[in-house]
């Protein structure tokens, strides 16, 4: 294997290397791509089947997709759960510490019952409440630990493709010779060789050469994909396989350093750190948390002044703080923020840090390209304006000729259009010269066998070319031309041997349901900013029409940097879609910045999240994804602090009734002074206990986003986590108790 | 008593501040926050001719940090020399005419134990009181202070510490609207002094004396009385000066003991009202004056109606449960009539909750009627404003307090809209929510440690006049008045021994200084900050869906920090008298 690498790196010649179109079998395996290369428009991705393309990415997301609760996961969190007991784990989130700790003080207090030989109802009063207290850590864990899981199930998949492979590593890069070492003994800045049917070791630059590569393993997208040395498209990442040609990559990141292993630690919460927006809500938690201590604490002694014939226990009073403090957010928070990673894992895209997901949510502006977002891939022709005298069916049949051997969306669509509106054979007749479109001569055509040469290109192009033959310039060419560039649209004329015979428009057309799309996200209180090479005019046009707030026209990276920074110095917060190098500085300055996965390792070192599908629609999904995070934490803590008011109703009575009487009065759910003060405390503990993996399934899912605006966002989720968070545990609370009373009476105790 | 006629006096009682403190908040505005370019000029001239002979020109700009240290040295001035004064004041020779001995030398009691002879611990207790503005008082003015130590030492702190207090509130909102520099304590301090306290108040005590308060730097009087035989001393001085300003700054501290259910403090419904309109002005009017400096009158709207909202329900609360008789004569074959125990009969029932609540709402703390006999929910109400402590509260500290809250809602109400919080164009993250949690963590700590404490000990146990719950209300309601620096008495409480003097002294340092302290660091930390432009997406804090979630805020912390607490004492209270009516 190794000599045969070596023998055709022999076989091929320098200049070979350079240029594919020379190299015999890749010409005739890529001719499609060959073309359209040639014609310098959409060099490097294969034009697919749009229906195609999307079934595939569903695909690739409902593999994704886990099911909540998939049984090997849950194995493995449950065992998990265990095992983050250990107190060091547990001080990182310090409400459920205390609940550990009150479990501690609880188990010691039972043991002490049990030596003392006290009264068996209170024993098992004891040991239920323990139990109850331990499970409740243990559910804690278990959310978290699922989350955990889940995320490393995806990026087990990713790492699958991650086998450690033999790669051939040359001396320097023109070098022919080298050696066959372990992928894993790379570093950064080696020279590798891989040729088709190899798997690229390690992330790299393709220095050499151009092939076509498998991303499937990553992105899930069959169809491969161009990389070739220089360009925006020299970034090839481990794990994929070359499929056809041979390149020289240069190795740019170091063993177990690769974007992948990079992501799959992150994933895995090895790498997972609190992020700003955590850490403050840690801190209120903790501080609910030091307030409630503060309350139960004193309660004792409080209690002592009423000199109380009956003791107020310990248990019972660490029952009323684990009641209180947020344990249901607490217990979730960390899973929360897993999920919204692996939510964004799971749209295909990989947030380099929890923190970018938190930042998502709060993005003020999208820069958004115009092509392949706001319209549709290319422009289209949409109308054949005659001139000078010729019929429309004439033109179309021109145009349509001149437009057979031109593989370019533009010019397969001259062609449908032309089918529509004139008889025209399948193929040009036999004998027909195609003129392919150059970059001096700016035009394309066909010269029939009878002589006749139909062009079509830019029109002052074909205006010269028609005038250089003695032709005329038909009356109203200009302001034809003048009016369909005014338009937005892009005018091509088309000619006739000397004969100007129309002028082709070409329109951008509009991605349908674009500006519904753009209206919600104005709900959402975003800015849309279209990006395009179009010069302004063009650029107003396409940007009216579509409905965004501002575009940038004839755009450079340089006029993008200076947009993204103009925004933030407003305060802003962009979001930025790019996949070039010369993309790298702006990716790098926007708050977001999502690089496509098929743009170069620039791009993506510079970017906070790779878009593996190189969806440029996917920033919408980003900030929803953001957003759904944030909401969860806020919805959860709401919920989890409204929850304390109905469980003071449950324990407060069952705690004093015995020496203050009249307190039955406010026991409202009829708990303490029915079932005994016992039953209405374990109820309020069950209830705090299981109320966590029951929310499991909203923290992993997130609560749901509508772009309705902040306020009646607000609304809702203050009705359905707030007066739902109020209301919801008396409810369950009661029929715990209703539940328990039966089971409590038969082993003694009220 | 005429059903329908009950509440015409609340009603007047808000009515007319409300009215009156869009004028005075905007005249306020006009007086205190004045730029550098107009320093000095036409009232302004006072305050900055003050301001030079600290030896200073012009005002300077000071961070947050240097505003709180120049704030924190003043009142450690302010404690220092008032302390020398009351111990002191014996040995002065001026405005002592009826030859009152040093406050150290007062003696206390706990239960029936006599001490006398000397006790630092109520000097101590009183300069605490006095500087930070709440006027808990464990002696008698009438009884144990000069006329001098009245002037110099109790009615100079009832117009400086409000004046911090307002002094703080401006920096605070300086640092909200993104100011870089928050102002110069003292030019607040003077500008507030000479600009807006000193005007109102001699406005209030010319009312005063009008209603009959007595003006006078005469001794006591002496008179004879009917019989002939006996004479008898009455006690008189400069009350009018004393009651506007003890009124006006939320300060609630009385010429007499006995506050203004005294005859010469408060003598008449008119000065009864009187007083209650200028007890709530200024904290009203603070909070127009906010929204002028905010450039967001919508915002500080809605802050107001949120406390205007609590203040009515409070108020409704109270004045119902006022309405029912006494527990104590509620099965004797008396006619019933409203509770009637503990009142100025000029006065009554509603006068005297309504009083009731609004003194507590605000960090006033002068009080018409014994709280001590209110019925239980009446009595509950008092407590359960000052738990809240946000109701305008200290003119100043109410809108510091507020403000802590409106962080935390904004937090998590800010969650919900899934942005990272942000309020006024400000993003709110960890250190802000750090110092706004410290700030509301206070006053739980604060009043269940104490009242922990003192219920367990024979501190607290030998000292209440009743027993079980309504004896733990009296020890509740003192910790709650001190940590809320509002300085009324439950009364009933023999209060004045080393134990509470000391114990409540703390507690009224640290219901403060931290108090104040804290809101003006997150304001000082957010105007550090970049702008966040406002956007569909951005949560907004001047409409009803904010008020509503900030009220929730509000009554969820405090409920649930507080509840324990109040069903042990006025709750059960209630329901125990419920229980024996009903035998």
């Amino acid at each position: 294997m190794e000599r045969g690498v070596l023998d055709s790196v022999k076989e091929n010649t320098r200049p070979g290397f350079y240029s594919t179109s020379q190299t015999n079998h890749s010409f005739i395996q890529f001719s499609g791509i060959e073309a359209n290369m040639s014609l310098d428009l959409h060099p490097t991705i294969p034009q697919r089947d749009k229906a195609s393309v999307q079934a595939s990415k569903l695909q690739r997301r409902n593999t994704r997709k886990l099911r909540l609760f998939e049984p090997a996961l849950v194995k493995m969190a449950f065992q998990k759960s265990f095992v983050m007991l250990d107190p060091r784990e547990m001080a990182r989130n310090p409400v459920m510490f205390l609940v550990e700790v009150g479990t501690v003080l609880t188990a010691i207090i039972t043991v002490q019952s049990i030596v003392n030989g006290a009264s068996l109802g209170l024993i098992v009063y004891q040991a239920i409440l323990t139990f109850l207290l331990f499970i409740t850590v243990i559910f804690a864990n278990f959310a978290s630990a699922l989350a955990e899981a889940r995320g490393k199930a995806q990026a087990d998949s990713l790492r699958a493709t991650r086998s450690d492979t033999q790669a051939f590593r040359l001396r320097d890069k023109n070098s022919d010779e080298g050696d066959v070492v372990s992928s894993t003994k790379l570093r950064a800045g080696d020279y590798v060789l891989v040729e088709a049917g190899q798997v690229i070791p390690s992330d790299g630059e393709v220095v050499l050469g151009v092939a076509s590569v498998d991303e499937s393993a990553i992105t899930g997208e069959s169809a491969p994909v161009i990389r070739e040395a220089g360009g925006d498209h020299s970034g090839v990442t481990g794990g994929t396989r070359v499929l056809s040609d041979r390149i020289v990559i240069q190795i740019t990141a170091e063993a177990g350093q690769s974007f992948l292993d990079k992501m799959i630690a992150l994933v895995e919460g090895a790498s997972r750190q609190k992020t700003p927006n955590e850490i403050a809500l840690t801190i209120v938690l903790a501080a609910f948390s030091l307030v409630f201590l503060i309350v139960t604490a004193t309660l004792y002694p409080m209690w002592l002044y009423f000199e109380p014939t009956k003791p107020l226990e310990i248990p019972t009073l660490v029952a009323l703080l684990v009641c209180l403090i947020p344990t249901t957010i607490g217990a979730l928070l960390a899973a929360i923020g897993i999920a919204g990673m692996d939510r964004a894992l799971a749209a295909n895209i990989i947030a380099k840090s929890g923190k970018s997901v938190e930042v998502a949510g709060d993005i003020d502006t999208l820069l958004l390209d115009k092509t392949g977002t706001i319209t549709i891939g290319n422009r289209r022709a949409t109308q054949f304006v005659p001139l000078g005298g010729s019929a429309p069916r004439e033109l179309a049949r021109v145009a349509g000729l001149a437009s057979m051997a031109d593989l370019t969306p533009e010019g397969k669509s001259i062609l449908d259009l032309a089918r529509q509106q004139a008889t025209l054979e399948s193929d040009a007749p036999d004998g027909s010269t195609f003129i392919e479109f150059t970059a001096q001569t700016r035009m394309s055509g066909v010269d029939l066998p009878d002589g006749t040469r139909l062009r079509k290109g830019a029109p002052n192009t074909v205006a010269q070319y028609v005038y250089d033959q003695g032709g005329l310039i038909p009356d109203g060419f200009q302001t034809t031309v003048d009016g369909i560039a005014g338009g937005g649209a892009t005018p091509l004329a088309v000619a006739e041997n000397d004969r100007i015979v129309g002028v082709i428009k070409l329109e951008d057309i509009l991605k349908p349901g674009i500006r519904d799309r753009f209206a919600r996200l104005r709900q959402m209180g975003l800015r849309v900013v279209m990006v395009t090479g179009d010069n302004p005019l063009t650029a107003k046009a396409i940007a009216d029409e579509a409905g965004v707030d501002d575009f940038i026209a004839q755009a450079t990276p340089e006029a993008k940097l200076a947009y993204i920074r103009k925004e933030q110095e407003g305060g802003k917060l962009v979001a930025m879609m790019g996949d070039g190098t010369n993309d790298a500085p702006a990716l790098a300055q926007a708050d977001i910045g999502v690089a496509m996965n098929s743009g170069t390792q620039a791009a993506k070192e510079a970017g906070n999240m790779v878009d593996l599908d190189s969806d440029p629609t996917k920033l919408i999904e980003v900030v929803e994804i953001g957003k759904q995070l944030l909401m969860t934490r806020g919805a959860l803590t709401t919920f989890s602090i409204a929850n304390d008011l109905a469980k003071y109703f449950a324990v407060i009575p069952a705690m004093f009734i015995g020496t203050l009487p009249q307190l039955a009065v406010i026991d409202l759910m009829g708990l303490a002074t029915k079932g005994g003060a016992y039953s209405a405390i374990l109820s309020a503990v069950i209830f705090n206990a299981i109320i966590i993996p029951m929310l499991i399934p909203i923290a992993l899912k997130g609560v749901k986003y509508r772009p309705v605006g902040a306020g009646a966002l607000l609304r809702r989720n203050l009705l359905i986590y707030g007066l739902g968070g109020v209301i919801a545990p008396f409810v369950g609370i009661k029929l715990i108790d209703v539940m328990i009373d039966p089971l409590l009476a038969i082993v003694g105790i009220n | 008593m005429d059903s329908t006629l009950t509440w015409l006096h609340p009603a007047w009682a808000l009515a007319i501040p409300i009215v009156l403190s869009f004028p005075l908040g905007w005249l306020m505005f006009r007086a205190l926050d004045i730029s550098a370019a107009n320093a000095g000029k036409g009232f302004d001239a006072i305050p900055m001719l003050l301001l030079r002979l600290l030896g200073r020109k012009t005002p300077v700009g000071m961070s947050w940090k240097r505003y709180a240290f120049s704030m924190l040295t003043f009142n450690l001035a302010l404690f220092v020399i008032t302390f020398a004064l009351l111990y002191t004041q014996h040995k002065i020779p001026a405005l002592n005419p009826d030859h009152k001995g040093s406050l150290g030398e007062l003696g206390y009691k706990i239960g029936d134990d006599d001490h006398p002879g000397a006790d630092t611990g109520v000097v101590f207790n009183t300069v605490c009181s006095f500087v930070t503005n709440t006027n808990l008082q464990h002696y008698s003015g009438e009884q144990h202070l000069s006329y001098f130590s009245q002037l110099a030492a109790i009615v100079w702190l009832m117009f400086v510490t409000p004046a911090s207090g307002l002094c703080v509130m401006l920096a605070t909102l300086r640092g909200l609207r993104g100011d870089k520099d928050l102002g110069d304590f003292y030019a607040d301090l003077f500008r507030g002094l000479a600009s807006v306290i000193m005007p109102y108040c001699l406005i209030v005590a010319v009312l005063l004396v009008g209603t009959g308060v007595p003006m006078t730097f005469e001794g006591a009087a002496t008179a004879t009385t009917l019989d002939g035989a006996s004479t008898q001393t009455i006690a008189r001085g400069p009350v009018a000066a004393l009651v506007a300003i003890k009124q006006a700054g939320t300060n609630g501290g009385g010429f007499f003991g006995p506050n203004s259910t005294h005859p010469f403090e408060n003598p008449s419904p008119w000065s009864n009202m009187l007083s209650i309109v200028s007890i709530v002005m200024l904290p009203m009017a603070s909070m127009i004056m906010a929204g002028f400096m905010l450039r967001n009158l919508k915002h500080a709207l809605v802050l107001y109606g949120v406390m205007l909202a609590l203040l009515v329900v409070g108020l409704i609360v109270g004045v119902n449960a006022e309405m029912a008789p006494s527990a104590a004569v509620r099965d004797l074959p008396v006619a019933v009539s409203p509770n009637m125990e503990g009142k100025e009969v000029r006065f009554g029932p509603v006068a005297s909750a309504t009083w009731a609540s609004i003194t507590t709402a605000t960090s006033n703390g002068s009080v018409n009627s014994m709280h001590d006999s209110l019925n239980p929910i009446a009595g509950a109400v008092p407590m359960t404003l000052m738990m809240l402590n946000v109701v305008f509260s200290g003119i100043g500290a109410g809108f510091e307090n507020m403000l802590m809250y409106v962080i935390i809602a904004v937090f998590i109400a800010g969650l919900m809209v899934g942005r990272t919080p942000e309020y006024l164009g400000k993003k709110v993250e960890a250190k802000e929510v750090k110092l706004a949690m410290i700030a509301v963590l206070f006053h739980p700590l604060l009043i269940c440690v104490g009242a922990g404490l003192f219920a367990a000990t024979e501190w607290g146990q030998k000292t209440v006049a009743n027993p079980g719950s309504h004896g733990f209300s009296e020890i509740l309601y003192e910790f709650t008045s001190a940590a809320a620096n509002n300085g009324s008495g439950f009364e009933g409480l023999g209060d004045n021994n080393p134990a509470w003097n000391i114990a409540t002294g703390i507690v009224l340092l640290l219901g403060r200084f931290p108090a104040l302290i804290l809101p003006l660091a997150v304001a000082g930390c957010l105007a550090q900050k970049k702008r966040v432009p406002e956007t569909t997406g951005t949560l907004r804090t001047d409409n009803l869906t904010f008020a509503g979630m900030l009220v929730g805020t509000v009554l969820l912390v405090g409920a649930l920090s507080f509840m324990p607490a109040v069903v042990l004492g006025p709750v059960a209270d209630h329901l125990a008298e419920v229980k024996t009516a009903a035998k």
